[in-house]
């Protein structure tokens, strides 16, 4: 029951007033990283980043935070909120209590209040060669692949990913063994593997099928469900076991296949 | 644990042969816990099947067939494997970090345990 005549947020309304823990850090004056707070009066419609926006805008220009797209496509707006992964442009401060923590997220290295240095990320991320490793050289006049839409469903859900990180931020593997590919990479290698214009499996397992890679998950699935664009990598690197596994027994069998490409089963039946 | 390191070339990983039996395990013992808890923990003592079904005599007259020996073998093989894997990986989830006796005690009982079953069903 609404007494509202107009179906759309009143813009400009001052909401309420959030009380905003911060985590502050600067390795080149801080020792340790330390918590400031803040009084924020919020708006109705506003997400966590608006509300960092605001500090950074009105309180304290000394706030740093990345941030670009504010509506989940960039993924570059990842913190922790009261200790859950969250894209905090995509997490209404309606949902939140009256007092919140913001934190940079777990599993990394902070490079400057709540920014994290990805760097280990983006090397993990490039040793799946997430890219089309076709059988043979193909020519421009060769001319396109062909795809069905049923190949395309295959792995549709899994080019999804936008590198936000939260996934990395709730794995417990992760934050057992920061050597472990994690849950992003291997899903991005899952979505190479699966498309029928895609060959590398074989390639890819050198790095996704050691012990650094799918071997090191226990299927806890806290990635899936932290990640903001249901890519579920859990799922994908489930899948991956059991491929891996078919490979293993086949090179194992059959020595003299282990050069070939064992990826026709998981191919969609390419031409 | 292992850590993924660009320097070093990685090395595919012989854990599918302890994979395969954990995943086989886990799917048998998923699909035929429910039944069994139904079968002899409702169904017998609320009285829908009578409990003469399941009788000393009558089960090991069952046994007596090879192939139900060997298929009771199966599961019971699968699911060792899967409880000592399993429990593997709850020691290491829990934060106790040395695998190899983990790995010592838990696959050393199942493999006891099987040899066991072997010479009892075999």
């Amino acid at each position: 029951m609404s007494t509202k005549t107009s179906i759309l947020p009143v813009v400009g309304s001052h909401h309420r007033t959030l009380e905003v823990e911060v985590l502050r850090y600067d390795p080149d004056k801080d020792d340790k990283p330390y918590y400031q707070t803040y009084q924020v009066p919020c708006e109705e419609e506003w997400v966590i980043l608006d509300v960092i926006n605001y500090i950074k805008d009105n309180l304290d220009r000394t706030l740093s935070y990345r941030w670009s797209c504010h509506m989940a496509v960039c993924g570059s707006c990842g913190m922790m909120v009261n200790g859950e992964p969250t894209l905090t442009c995509a997490s209404f401060v309606r949902d939140m209590p009256a007092k919140i923590r913001v934190e940079p997220l777990e599993n990394f290295p902070v490079a400057r209040d709540l920014i994290v240095d990805m760097d280990s990320f983006v090397e993990k991320l490039s040793s799946v060669k997430p890219y089309i490793i076709a059988a043979d050289e193909r020519t421009v006049e060769d001319g396109t692949f062909t795809q069905l839409p049923a190949q395309l469903a295959d792995y549709m859900s899994y080019t999804h990913c936008i590198n936000c990180l939260l996934c990395y931020a709730a794995c417990p593997q992760v934050n057992l063994n920061e050597g472990f590919v994690g849950p992003a990479a291997l899903a991005l290698a899952h979505r190479y593997n699966l498309d029928s214009r895609d060959k590398g499996r074989s390639v890819r397992e050198d790095v996704v099928a050691s012990n650094a890679g799918i071997w090191e998950c226990s299927f806890v699935g806290a990635c899936s469900e932290v990640c903001p664009k249901h890519v579920d990598p859990a799922a994908a690197i489930q899948q991956i076991k059991i491929a891996a596994t078919g490979d293993y027994f086949i090179n194992f069998l059959m020595p003299w296949k282990k050069s070939k490409n064992t990826d026709e089963a998981s191919s969609g039946g390419g031409k | 644990m292992s850590t993924y390191d660009p320097n070093v070339a990685p090395k595919v990983s012989n854990k599918p042969i302890i994979w395969s039996l954990f995943a086989a395990g886990g799917t048998v013992t998923a699909l035929l816990t429910p039944v069994l808890v139904l079968l002899f923990a409702l169904a017998v003592p609320l009285g829908i099947l009578p409990a003469e079904m399941f009788s000393y005599a009558r089960m090991e007259s069952l046994l007596a067939s090879p192939l139900i020996r060997l298929v009771v073998f199966g599961i019971l093989f699968l699911s060792l494997w899967h409880t000592a894997h399993r429990m593997r990986i709850t020691v290491h989830d829990f934060g106790l970090r040395s695998d190899g006796a983990a790995v010592f005690v838990f696959y050393g009982l199942a493999a006891i345990a099987t040899i066991v079953l072997a010479v009892a069903l075999i």
